[in-house]
């Protein structure tokens, strides 16, 4: 297995309150933090567009890496909100990261496409060298479009997260994935062209806050570890209501789960790389001690990845 | 304890409310049962009549209301 050698993130310059928000979706003051734990997320700027953001995240991973674009190998790029059919983003990011060669493979799924990008890229990695997975969103423009719906305006945030996955060293070793898919869920969660996003929120608590747990325990069984060992989850930001659920169905102190989700919102596909951007960065993380990450979404998707820092 | 009882107590103690719903009221749109409450209700109801509730039955419409979550239990027992 492969090596997580570094993270990057862009977040747009535009704060989005809530105050901003609770008027459009005709909602009380405070109801939104208590539906989702959402303080703010950021707004891309008219014109900014998927890969404007993806290469911003893509050039911070590459610089804390400390390596050029001309080293990668590929580029896989998960985005459920990108501008075209096709091509899809990927081609573009790597023309922007001055790359004419390297395959750049699109991964059209929502919320969980970061983590199973990083799943296939260590499968990849000694085939193709070093793998740049980035996550990238504008989901702001799609919960936006009329008719507004309440509980999905309220959530959504735009932004990119990258992580560099190499064949050799970096900063934690990736050790096993679990990935899974369930499509009789499929109309659950989905953007349809040209439509606003249509969510049954019920439902997708309802599964997600099973099968997460569960793809993460199974992942951890399978390599003799348990959540008590674990240091640090880094999930999927959907809803800090949700990350909590986890935490109480997996007994594992709330103080281990990174929430990045207060101040980005749900960025889809992009915020478990975010929020891994800003943990990996904020805290003191330990060799030896495992870091589990997770992601649930559209389709359903789901699954979680075991690394171990170095 | 009789069924109807006993998942009337389930709901009451999720909801954290001494909530009386009629049989067929929807707890959801009543604000009884909020989102983040239905999976605990759904873990509760398993373990008090003993039932593995499938994720392919996770659907929120069978929970909807006392008489639906009584159909659903009778139909697993």
């Amino acid at each position: 297995m492969a090596w997580i050698k570094a993270f990057g993130s862009y977040l747009p310059q535009r704060v989005v309150p809530n105050a901003e928000l609770e008027a459009l979706a005709g909602v009380e003051p405070g109801w939104i933090v208590k539906a989702s734990g959402i303080e703010e997320r950021r707004f891309a700027a008219d014109g900014e567009t998927v890969v404007d953001l993806a290469l911003r995240a893509a050039q911070d991973c590459l610089a804390a890496a400390e390596m050029e674009p001309s080293q990668l190998g590929m580029l896989i790029l998960a985005s459920g909100s990108a501008e075209r059919q096709f091509p899809g983003p990927a081609a573009s990011l790597a023309h922007r990261l001055g790359l004419s060669s390297a395959p750049a493979l699109d991964l059209p799924v929502a919320s969980a496409g970061s983590l199973i990008a990083m799943s296939l890229a260590s499968r990849l990695a000694d085939a193709h060298g070093h793998i740049l997975v980035v996550g990238a969103e504008i989901v702001s423009r799609v919960v936006l479009r009329p008719p507004v719906d309440r509980d999905t305006v309220i959530l959504f945030g735009d932004g990119a997260g990258a992580c560099l996955i190499s064949p050799d060293a970096g900063l934690a070793r990736i050790l096993d994935y679990v990935l899974y898919t369930d499509g009789s869920f499929a109309d659950s969660l989905r953007l349809d062209y040209r439509q606003p996003l249509a969510m049954d929120g019920r439902t997708v608590i309802l599964q997600a806050a099973r099968k997460i747990p569960r793809a993460i325990q199974e992942l951890l069984k399978r390599n003799s570890r348990s959540a008590s060992e674990v240091q640090s989850f880094i999930l999927h930001q959907a809803n800090l209501n949700l990350i909590l659920k986890v935490a109480q169905a997996l007994q594992v102190s709330e103080s281990k789960f990174c929430a990045t989700v207060r101040r980005h919102g749900n960025t889809s596909s992009a915020s478990m790389l975010l929020a891994a951007a800003e943990c990996w960065r904020d805290e003191a993380l330990q060799p030896g001690l495992p870091v589990v990450f997770g992601a649930f979404g559209a389709g359903f998707h789901w699954g979680a990845l075991l690394a171990l820092p170095a | 304890m009789e069924r109807r009882a006993k998942i009337l107590e389930i709901v009451r103690g999720i909801s954290k409310r001494d909530a009386n719903p009629a049989p067929d009221q929807s707890l959801f749109e009543s604000g009884i049962v909020d989102s983040f409450a239905l999976p605990d209700m759904v873990a509760a109801l398993e373990r008090e009549f003993s039932i593995s509730i499938p994720d392919s039955d996770l659907m929120p419409r069978k929970f909807e209301t006392i008489e639906r979550i009584e159909a659903y239990i009778q139909g697993r027992l």
